[in-house]
């Protein structure tokens, strides 16, 4: 038990890792098939040069900025006042929507978006994919800020209302502060399952709106790039450390 | 208007707008007729709820379930030593744990992208053995409901190495140490003491793994090369291809259901988890 316990743990991280390190290690490979041929960076260059990465890329982005910003605001509000008061029907439809299979949300949020445009003269488009993306990154900023406040002194803001501060100057002025790295944190994670995103995505974008991980897809049914390779290496990296930072501003108390 | 009510309403308005509206409306179409170029019509109808029985769809269901509990078993195992050995390390614990979630934070596509890119006839795995000359043609890895099965063990072991972590933190020592005192061998001890006390842990635990598997899409439509359909690909493909929004309808509410039934075995656990 105490040799196997070790060994094991190794081919689990190894199992973990193995594949994404493959796929890094390929994407420096000097050739378009999976054998090794020598060290290039030309297939970094070749995405920035391919204009429909280059427009995905922009469109993620935009998407994934919009929609962190309004789901932290609007998370970040809902949480406080979670923490002051619980809202049972609130904080467990946030957990049901984090636990809803994906293509379930994605086909009730193109359904209900198809039916709002026989009032309204719109279309699917980047609109829509913002609005849904606030709708499933919401629970996880009202997650982690919950978990912050949870570990909050309620006497700070009884203090404060005793040396004359409404409750907006108490928010305002003492947890808000208190609460910003965990804010941060929250927009961070936010970031990544909004960029992250495809099944919901690929439902309720429009002809004109096509994301990264879209794109992706459409390449990886049809066979492996090492583009595609250079791609994911330089998500997956830039993903992980938005989560490292996340995880490490979380967990400072 | 008080401070909170005025914060919590711009969040209560996308649940209810977002979340609720849409799935009531899933809802009333799930009773409605196919119309002729997708969308519903009246009449009202049962329909939908009775093809879930026809024997081509139930398969489907019955495909889904099975696909789900053998990944969600095969997790339990791996996840098991895992969770002892992080539980039991003396130091790094955090980051012992951190490096089995990392990789679940980062893209979901990309993670089954890179299975892909090993597995497939062209891939890593087939070019080498093929380089050392160990097969002639390529294996056929990928596109199968081992590939599937797979897929989804590798995205959602996480799920299974954390709350089983947590119930083995909380697990005193001393009680191995009494184990052994007591004549059992290593393996007996873990056998009849931690996986008893670890129980909650495995059962939040699967019923974690579960429920994503359950509604899996991604996985099956790319690692099963569309020959391995789970109830995900078939919800997905009665809004685009089929046009049967109905049936669609239908089938999201069971999976919606099914879902509803987890959580609450699952109770106050999985909030406290999540």
């Amino acid at each position: 038990m105490r040799r196997f316990l070790p060994i094991f743990a190794c081919a689990a991280y190894l199992f973990l890792y193995l594949p994404l390190l493959a796929l890094g290690a390929f994407s420096f490979n000097d050739s378009k098939i999976a054998v090794w041929h020598g060290f290039t960076l030309s297939w970094y260059s070749s995405v920035f040069r391919n204009p429909a990465l280059v427009e995905g890329m922009i469109n993620s982005l935009i998407i994934a900025v919009a929609a962190t910003v309004a789901a932290t605001a609007i998370g970040t509000l809902a949480a406080y006042a979670l923490w002051q008061k619980r809202v049972p029907w609130l904080t467990g439809s946030l957990y049901l929507s984090l636990l809803s299979p994906e293509i379930v949300t994605g086909v009730s949020l193109l359904v209900f978006f198809q039916w709002v445009f026989h009032f309204l003269k719109l279309q699917l488009g980047m609109h829509t994919v913002v609005l849904a993306h606030i709708s499933f990154s919401l629970a996880y900023v009202v997650i982690v800020i919950l978990a912050r406040l949870r570990t909050f002194d309620r006497s700070l803001e009884e203090a404060a209302a005793d040396l004359g501060a409404t409750d907006w100057q108490a928010f305002r002025y003492v947890t808000a502060p208190l609460l910003l790295p965990g804010i941060v944190a929250a927009a961070l994670l936010c970031f990544t399952v909004s960029f992250d995103d495809y099944v919901i995505t690929s439902l309720v974008a429009g002809v004109n709106s096509e994301t990264l991980p879209m794109i992706i897809y459409a390449m990886a049914r049809k066979g492996v790039s090492p583009e595609v390779n250079a791609l994911s290496v330089m998500i997956t990296v830039g993903l992980g450390v938005l989560v490292l930072i996340s995880g490490r501003l979380e967990s400072k108390r | 208007m008080k401070l909170r009510t005025l914060f919590l309403t711009p969040g209560a308005a996308v649940m209810l707008s977002l979340f609720f509206l849409p799935l009531l409306i899933v809802l009333a179409y799930s009773f409605l007729s196919r119309g002729p170029y997708g969308g519903v019509m009246l009449p009202w109808s049962w329909e939908s709820y009775a093809r879930i029985f026809d024997p081509l769809y139930f398969a489907i269901l019955w495909r889904s379930t099975w696909i789900a509990a053998v990944a969600t078993a095969i997790c339990l195992v791996l996840a098991f030593p895992l969770a002892l050995y992080i539980a039991r390390a003396k130091e790094q614990k955090t980051l012992l744990l951190n490096l089995v979630m990392l990789p679940f934070w980062t893209s979901f596509l990309i993670r089954t992208y890179a299975w892909m890119f090993l597995l497939r006839d062209t891939g890593l795995i087939n070019t080498a053995l093929q380089s050392l000359h160990l097969i002639r043609e390529p294996l056929p890895l990928l596109f199968n409901t081992g590939a599937v099965i797979l897929g989804l063990v590798y995205g959602y072991l996480p799920f299974m190495v954390l709350p089983l972590y947590a119930t083995l933190e909380k697990l005193d020592p001393a009680l191995l140490d009494a184990a052994a005192d007591l004549g059992a061998s290593p393996a007996v001890a873990v056998w009849r003491v931690v996986v008893p006390i670890s129980r909650p842990g495995m059962i939040a635990g699967c019923l974690l793994v579960f429920i994503p598997c359950l509604g899996a899409y991604l996985t099956p439509d790319l690692m099963g090369g569309g020959k391995t359909v789970m109830i995900g690909n078939l919800v997905q493909n009665q809004f685009t291809t089929s046009r049967d929004w109905p049936f669609g309808a239908a089938i999201s509410l069971l999976l919606m259901g099914m879902v509803l039934l987890v959580m609450r075995a699952l109770g106050d656990k999985g909030e406290e988890l999540l």
